[in-house]
């Protein structure tokens, strides 16, 4: 009796109940243990607990880092908040107007383990895409970052126009923005760049923003229109040979700075995100880590009782 | 003088009218600027395609607000100043800004026409009072706008006091060396844009 609950201590029988069956079978009557009734294996519950030991050192490990690395982009992305204003100002914001080719720019991660925010941006592209399906309407994504590709791949994957990933293997700045930008705007027909973005606010609020840059067409046409851009006739254009050129380069300028931002701040809201998503499953592991000790203590004191109440009764009928 | 004639005549009518406006438009004594509005058509039609998710925010919706156009024209020029990495100034009242457009330099005061100019390396000075602070701008963009608000967007700025001599006469002299022995068209203009460079840089800190 007391070799067979030596052998259930032990939980041989989970972890590898193939080769003892034979003795197993020769010293555990079937009926007086049937499995798992009186004891879960310690064994198990041990190994558990410290695997999610070692889960939730790894969560805390990268909250750290997200930390640290949120505090450096952070100020980044606060100081290139005044960039894209002046283009506000003057160009307006124009969600609505109408084009025929749509270019969806969605920026993304390229790491995941950062809560909601890709899917996010993914899921706001989708929609804006079905906003804009119309005869001779075209749209095409422009996809920044590894995460959004492999979801808008699945069900999209013709109108994926441009991909670019691994942004942030170095520090962002500018000038690669820049050339980033110009890639772009070389290599897609558009009439107007709908930018879609994660916008940082705390580290657990982020908003889903989209920004639109007209091209110099386009905004030439809603200028004389009158429409949202009524306000650009007004205005003296100083320099270049034509008002289109000027329109150009503009516009361009605007992509680049505009975008600029963007990859900040979806950068900044990827670290926010991580460092929540690694609080919080540093959390949850702290939660299993006690249930499973809990439980772990109960089994081994149930075990321990069992066997003295064995010895005791057995001493009993020794001396009875 | 002639930049700001249309503005004076629009002035001068405006002044007549003024009382008359702010009896009728104005029932509340705030003076604060109109709030953005939001694209209703826009979010109709997203409220259309997508009812569950929430419409995304717009660039205006984080705009900080601009001033109305005021009937009279401001002492100062309002000024915002930024650059990728920095606001440099923001919102700074100051008397009078001097931007090196590419049509050549441009004095820009209060009550200065609504203009679009793009910029050539240059000096930026800024005047405020006496004081005259001076920035070495690479290229970029100014709108000065109908409410004497100046946006200065520019790729690159230094003060013009952290400029080394030595090294933009290295650099210039470097660059002509580099001119000479060019071969290729690219290497030509490489040279070429060095040398506009670091001339413009040169002549920043001697004028």
């Amino acid at each position: 009796m007391a070799m067979a609950a030596a052998f259930r201590r032990e939980g041989r029988r989970f972890v590898s109940p193939q080769p003892i069956t034979a003795v197993r079978s020769s010293l555990i009557p079937e009926d007086h243990a049937p499995l798992g009734v009186r004891s879960i294996s310690t064994q198990v519950v041990r190994n558990r607990m410290k695997s999610v030991k070692n889960i939730q050192k790894i969560t805390k490990a990268m909250k750290m880092v997200a930390a640290s690395k949120l505090r450096l982009i952070q100020t980044r992305a606060e100081n290139s908040r005044g960039l894209w204003q002046p283009f506000t100002a003057l160009l307006g914001d124009a969600p609505s107007v109408d084009v025929k080719k749509n270019v969806i720019v969605t920026v993304s991660s390229d790491k995941g383990l950062c809560g909601g925010i890709n899917s996010t941006a993914v899921k706001i592209s989708r929609a804006f895409n079905k906003l804009t399906l119309g005869p001779e309407k075209e749209t095409k994504y422009v996809i920044l970052g590894e995460k959004a590709k492999a979801q808008l791949i699945r069900d999209s994957k013709k109108k994926i126009a441009i991909c670019m990933t691994e942004l942030q293997r170095n520090p962002l700045n500018y000038t690669q923005v820049s050339v980033l930008a110009d890639d772009i705007l070389k290599n897609v027909e558009y009439d107007a760049l709908r930018i879609v973005f994660n916008k940082f606010e705390s580290v657990v609020s982020f908003l889903p923003t989209m920004a639109t840059v007209l091209s110099p067409e386009v905004v030439e046409r809603e200028a004389e229109s009158g429409g949202r851009l009524g306000d650009l006739d007004s205005y003296e254009i100083e320099g270049g040979e034509t008002k289109g050129e000027i329109l150009q380069n503009l516009a361009e300028f605007q992509f680049s700075c505009v975008l600029f931002n963007a990859v900040m701040e979806s950068a900044c809201s990827e670290q926010g995100a991580r460092m929540s998503a690694m609080d919080s499953s540093s959390r949850n592991a702290g939660d299993m880590l006690d249930r499973l000790t809990l439980t772990y203590n109960r089994t081994r004191q149930a075990s321990i009782t069992t066997e003295l109440t064995e010895i005791i009764s057995g001493a009993a009928a020794l001396e009875g | 003088m002639l930049r700001q004639a249309s503005r004076l005549l629009t002035r001068s009518i405006a002044t007549t009218q003024q009382p008359i406006r702010v009896m009728g438009a104005r029932p509340m004594s705030t003076n604060l600027p109109a709030t953005p509005v939001e694209d209703s058509a826009f979010l109709e039609s997203w409220k259309k395609v997508a009812p569950n998710i929430d419409p995304p925010k717009t660039p205006s919706a984080f705009m900080k607000p601009r001033p109305p156009t005021p009937s009279t024209i401001p002492s100062k020029i309002t000024v915002n100043f930024v650059l990728p990495y920095a606001s440099e100034l923001t919102s700074k009242e100051v008397d009078m800004v001097i931007i090196p457009a590419t049509t050549g330099q441009m004095g820009v005061l209060p009550g200065h026409v609504p203009t679009i100019a793009e910029l050539k390396p240059g000096v930026l000075s800024v005047h405020e009072g006496n004081d005259v602070k001076k920035y070495f701008l690479t290229s970029g963009f100014v709108f000065v706008h109908a409410n004497s608000v100046a946006d200065i967007v520019v790729v690159e700025a230094v003060p013009v006091d952290h400029i080394d001599q030595n090294l933009v006469q290295k650099g210039l002299a470097d660059f002509t060396q580099k001119l000479s022995s060019a071969t290729t068209e690219l290497e030509k203009a490489e040279a070429q844009i060095g040398i506009d460079v670091h001339s413009a840089l040169n002549s920043a800190l001697v004028g």
